[in-house]
């Protein structure tokens, strides 16, 4: 009997399958589009392990003629600024992400809540944001000015705490896993409200809360726009996003913003490997995502194709 | 719930609103303050916004005089056609290509026979999703730069004329579109497969029983399965039709001045029209337009998504 069935199975699965040729076709199309999407990055760790020497002579290649760590070197040297930077991203993301998976959460779990009064209200408050604002202008104005969201650590926090989106994606892993009767049995057995979600709810949403954490987390990481609009004085604080971004356009500005002073600082500026150093610097964001990805990525997903099936 | 105990059961409800609705506070604060607040001062697009004594915003905004329309002339201006065409340009080109793209790499990744080679396919293509613009702006200045760009290193090998990018505005609809796709072709790829590996397999069973080869059987049983959602994604990309990504047109092009024929879009002009002229009364009109013709977009589309298919629509 089940010899027959997968007999079967085999031969229907092989009707189901394209021929080989077509196969090879589909191979050659992804695989060149999926290797696109990552040689900008290897391309970039070349070029940061290129001697400026080679730089210099043939520009950026994938076969330089000179290897070089001077870049790398420069890093530790050169110090202050750019790992003030480094240290500001992952403060910014930690406690960022701590405090907007909070507040998510706990916005989140009453909208599940069928019996909770007030639901239509909140969730309305929540959705409205998603498809109207005071645009950016009003938003600045009155984060800068009213709510003192300006050269510190809250600004670059605080306008990210929240997100609709998120919401939306933690909502739906509430009612997709958890059921009502859970609920109600430990609201019999006397249970408070947040007892009952920190010790019944949140342990079996564990792969919700994963998804928006990895979301904010990346958000937080990625984030340039708020220091481009709120920090103008206190490059103390920036993030290496935005430390890479003003490096773009003034070369120096590493050297000038550390704490070398006078003709150090020129010194310093002069004797900069500034090519291949920017791109060490590219390689030091994207390494922590590129590392933790493989781990991440099928939390993301999940979220992903959750938050789409019900916006 | 049965409403046996009356005294006793309202006032448990009462308590269990009360908690319920501490847990919501911190969530509705922030919104109050970082989204309706701001909701408030789009009364600056309609004034004449300058500073008096004591110089707090809300003072200034209730001295301010009212100009009615004034702050929206700007859209006379011949800058304005610019943007607004590149805005609606790009985004419709994006639409309409990352939907044809995303949809045939979903397909043909749904069919690979090789489970583990379609996974790494699709973790490198996703890739590219997880980084930023500022990112990925170094990246297209490896290819691209001036002084030792890939590119004009081996023109300059070539002997060929070098290609000045940053300043030369003909590639640059190609170059935007090439890393519109290469963000973003891995994400909804991923979505459309979700989507597909939701399929019932019998319905392909069923399908080759009957005869139908593979190709018959992704146009009959692939394409139909998938068309809700494929009009859903697309009707809300084009709710968001005069939203452009600020990153992507602000640090990929270097916020290259030469370029702005061809970069410009709402967003940039927004902003810039606040960072470079101090305009709060203009920026904050341009903001609002674009804030309210988005609502109008949003809800038309929803309205249409509604009627295709009820579960499917925002709201």
């Amino acid at each position: 009997m089940t010899t027959v069935a997968k007999a079967g199975k085999k031969r229907s699965a092989a009707l189901n399958q394209f021929s080989t040729g077509t196969q090879a076709g589909f191979h050659v199309v992804l695989g060149l589009f999926a290797l696109l999407c990552i040689i900008p990055f290897i391309f970039v760790i070349v070029i940061s392990f290129s001697s400026e020497n080679s730089i210099r002579q043939i520009g950026y290649s994938f076969t330089p003629i000179e290897w070089s760590t001077q870049a790398y070197d420069y890093t530790f040297q050169l110090g202050d600024q750019l790992w003030r930077s480094y240290f500001n991203s992952f403060l910014i993301t930690i406690v960022g992400t701590a405090l907007a998976v909070a507040i998510t959460v706990l916005y989140a779990y009453p909208l599940y809540r069928k019996d909770y009064s007030y639901r239509g209200f909140f969730n309305f408050l929540s959705f409205f944001t998603m498809i109207f604002g005071g645009g950016l202008v009003p938003t600045f104005v009155i984060c800068k000015s009213v709510l003192g969201l300006s050269d510190n650590y809250a600004a670059l926090i605080v306008p990210a705490l929240f997100s609709p989106f998120s919401v939306i994606i933690m909502r739906t892993f509430f009612q997709t896993t958890v059921p009502g009767e859970l609920i109600e049995a430990a609201t019999i057995d006397g249970s408070g409200e947040y007892s009952t979600l920190i010790r019944i709810v949140l342990p079996i949403v564990t792969p919700g809360i994963a998804t928006i954490t990895l979301l904010y987390a990346i958000g937080y990481w990625n984030e340039w726009f708020l220091s481009l609009l709120y920090i103008n004085k206190n490059m103390e604080i920036i993030p290496l996003q935005y430390l890479l971004m003003r490096m773009q356009r003034n070369a120096d500005f590493l050297a000038k913003n550390s704490a070398m002073l006078g003709a150090d600082a020129s010194k310093a500026a002069m004797a900069l490997p500034s090519q291949s150093l920017k791109m060490a610097l590219v390689v030091f964001i994207v390494l922590p995502i590129a590392c933790a990805y493989p781990f991440f990525q099928r939390f993301v997903v999940a979220g992903l194709t959750v938050g789409s099936v019900k916006g | 719930m049965s409403r046996v105990g009356l005294g006793g059961i309202t006032s448990a409800r009462r308590k269990k609103n009360f908690w319920l609705t501490t847990m919501l506070l911190p969530g509705a604060i922030w919104l109050l303050l970082l989204r309706y607040l701001p909701m408030l001062g789009i009364t600056i697009a309609f004034k004449n916004y300058r500073a008096f004594k004591p110089n707090t915003f809300w003072n200034n905004i209730i001295k301010s005089d009212w100009v009615g329309l004034k702050n929206f002339e700007f859209l006379k201006g011949p800058d304005t056609a610019v943007m607004i065409r590149n805005t609606l340009g790009y985004n419709i080109l994006w639409i309409v290509l990352g939907l044809i793209i995303s949809v045939a790499f979903a397909v043909m990744m749904s069919e690979l026979s090789t489970r583990f080679i379609a996974k790494s396919y699709q973790t490198m293509m996703f890739f590219p999703y997880f980084l930023s613009w500022v990112v990925a702006s170094y990246f297209v200045l490896a290819f691209l730069d001036p002084t030792s760009g890939m590119i004009n290193a081996m023109e300059k090998a070539s002997g060929s004329s070098v290609t000045n990018f940053y300043h030369d505005t003909t590639w640059w609809p190609l170059i935007l579109t090439l890393c519109n796709l290469w963000k973003n072709v891995g994400y909804s790829t991923v979505l459309y497969l979700a989507a597909i590996t939701g399929i019932d397999t019998t319905q392909y069973e069923a399908a080759a029983i009957d005869g139908a080869t593979k190709w018959q059987q992704v146009r009959y049983v692939t394409l139909p399965n998938i068309r809700t959602m494929i009009i859903i994604l697309l009707i809300m990309n084009v709710g968001k039709i005069f939203n452009a990504d600020f990153g992507l047109f602000y640090n990929v092009p270097q916020n290259s001045g030469s370029l702005y024929p061809v970069t410009q879009v709402v967003d940039t002009f927004v902003y810039r029209a606040y960072a470079n002229t101090h305009n709060l009364g203009m920026s904050s009109a341009a903001g609002f337009l674009q804030s309210a013709v988005g609502l109008v977009c949003i809800v038309g589309t929803n309205a249409i998504v509604r009627k295709i298919d009820p579960d499917s629509s925002l709201f």
